[in-house]
């Protein structure tokens, strides 16, 4: 069970650990000061986790630890193999790792350019999943806020072995039953009005910011999409769009562990406004499937507030009550009543690019 | 002694892996780095990209001249060259 009392936040200068104790939390250690973090899987019951760091000189690297972040070593990085010639689309070269997750065995790492690596000795070595990179379809995905396409989101059916939902900005939600051999799109209902009109129910050219899966129930999954939230209760065989108070645009959303109707987001104002609406931090909240929201502002700035909150910056623990968010302003704030109120954890940290509970 | 050309590495890499100072026989500078990157192979990863083209914020000067040929690393070194692989400040 996710641990709700340690927390993990990666930032443009370093991973910092932070813990709680009788409700209060505090910066634990810091690893890799002065180093860009961009994602991290929090610790397994063994100690192991991973860190990826993307070196502004020297390109993407992976760290293990397996003392739960005491000690640590470099592993291998995933790497494209040789371009062909005639390729077309992005280069062949890692520009960043956007998301990390354990898929069954393995560990499973998104990637920009839109490459998804596999390890099954914990990071010693990755292998690129071709028949996804080899999809005819990967050439009509584009980049959602960097140059070229990235997997941000991976969600393993916790019930089905070999299931797997992918969420691709730009390039929609893919789904797997096999293990990662064969792939179908999986975004039907998803709305791009980024689009020429023809084009805005192409699946294959959805942004969705990101998705979460509802471990418990794992046919409801959660999307913040770049045009709105949307939510699919038949394990992402359809979605429908949600209606969220003051704006439904945003980056992040964590789903209820157990609850399939309970999920949280942090709107922004737009997408051309990216700050929250009247300079006041919110988080919008539904426990009924989407049919309503709460607005929950009890110890979040209310004035003079610019932070975002990004699309990995926002986590729930599995006791479904505790959360956690951070922005890109390094703000750091967390809740121990399901987002009934709020308290600042940290307020001086480096612009945060994730944050994991556990 | 017969005079090779000479390969050094930028100290800011230290933090990560080790950083040789190489004397190579070679004639071109992708040979130069790879007896270099024999010294220590995850030293590779830092210098070139997934495609083994140079980093696109590393830099190399050969004898006080920027690299010219980022792809194929074909520049061509004297037996008295000095080659400093760098970071280029455009990465931050």
């Amino acid at each position: 069970m996710t641990r709700n009392d340690r927390a993990w936040v990666a930032t443009r200068k370093g991973l910092f650990e932070l813990r709680a104790s009788a409700g209060a939390w505090r910066i634990e250690r810091v690893n890799f000061l002065g180093e860009p973090v961009t994602m991290l899987l929090p610790p397994d019951e063994q100690g192991r986790m991973l860190a990826a760091l993307n070196l502004g000189h020297f390109g993407v690297k992976l760290h293990a630890s397996s003392d739960a972040g005491s000690s640590w070593q470099e592993v291998a990085t995933p790497t494209f193999p040789e371009q062909p010639q005639d390729a077309a689309g992005p280069p062949w070269k890692l520009v960043l790792v956007w998301s990390l997750e354990r898929v069954g065995n393995e560990v499973w790492a998104g990637t920009i350019p839109g490459g998804l690596f596999r390890s099954a000795d914990f990071g010693q070595s990755w292998q690129l999943v071709d028949p996804l990179w080899q999809r005819a379809e990967r050439l009509g995905w584009f980049g959602g806020g960097y140059d070229a396409p990235g997997i941000h989101s991976i969600c393993p059916h916790p019930g089905q072995p070999g299931e797997t939902l992918l969420g691709i900005s730009c390039g929609g939600a893919w789904r797997t039953t096999d293990g990662g051999t064969q792939w179908q799109l999986s975004a039907r209902g998803m709305r791009a009005d980024f689009m020429p009109p023809e084009m805005a129910e192409d699946q294959n050219v959805q942004d969705p910011h990101r998705i979460q899966r509802c471990a418990a129930q794992p046919q409801v999954l959660w999307c913040q999409h770049h045009g709105g939230i949307w939510r699919s209760t038949d394990n992402a065989a359809s979605w429908h769009e949600l209606k969220a108070p003051l704006t439904s645009f945003g980056f992040a959303v964590a789903a209820h562990p157990q609850d399939g109707e309970t999920a949280w987001f942090v709107p922004g104002i737009k997408d051309e406004k990216r700050v929250p609406v009247d300079g006041a931090l919110v988080v919008n909240r539904t426990r009924d499937g989407g049919r309503s929201f709460e607005t929950l502002r009890n110890g979040l700035p209310q004035k003079d507030c610019y932070d975002l909150i990004y699309r990995h910056g926002l986590d729930v623990a599995a006791d479904g009550r505790t959360l956690m968010m951070g922005s890109t302003t390094g703000h750091v704030w967390a809740s121990g009543d399901a987002g009934d109120t709020w308290g600042a954890v940290a307020l001086n940290l480096p612009p945060i690019a994730a944050v994991r509970l556990g | 002694m017969r005079a090779m050309p000479h390969i050094v590495f930028t100290p800011q890499l230290r933090r990560f892996t080790s950083t040789p100072e190489v004397d190579s026989e070679a004639t071109t500078l992708r040979a130069a780095l790879d007896d270099a990157f024999a010294h220590n192979p995850r030293l590779r990863g830092y210098v070139l990209d997934d495609q083994q083209h140079l980093r696109a914020n590393v830099v190399i000067f050969i004898d006080g001249q920027r690299c010219a040929d980022r792809i194929k690393l074909a520049d061509t070194l004297q037996p008295h060259s000095t080659v400093h692989v760098l970071q280029a400040l455009s990465g931050g």
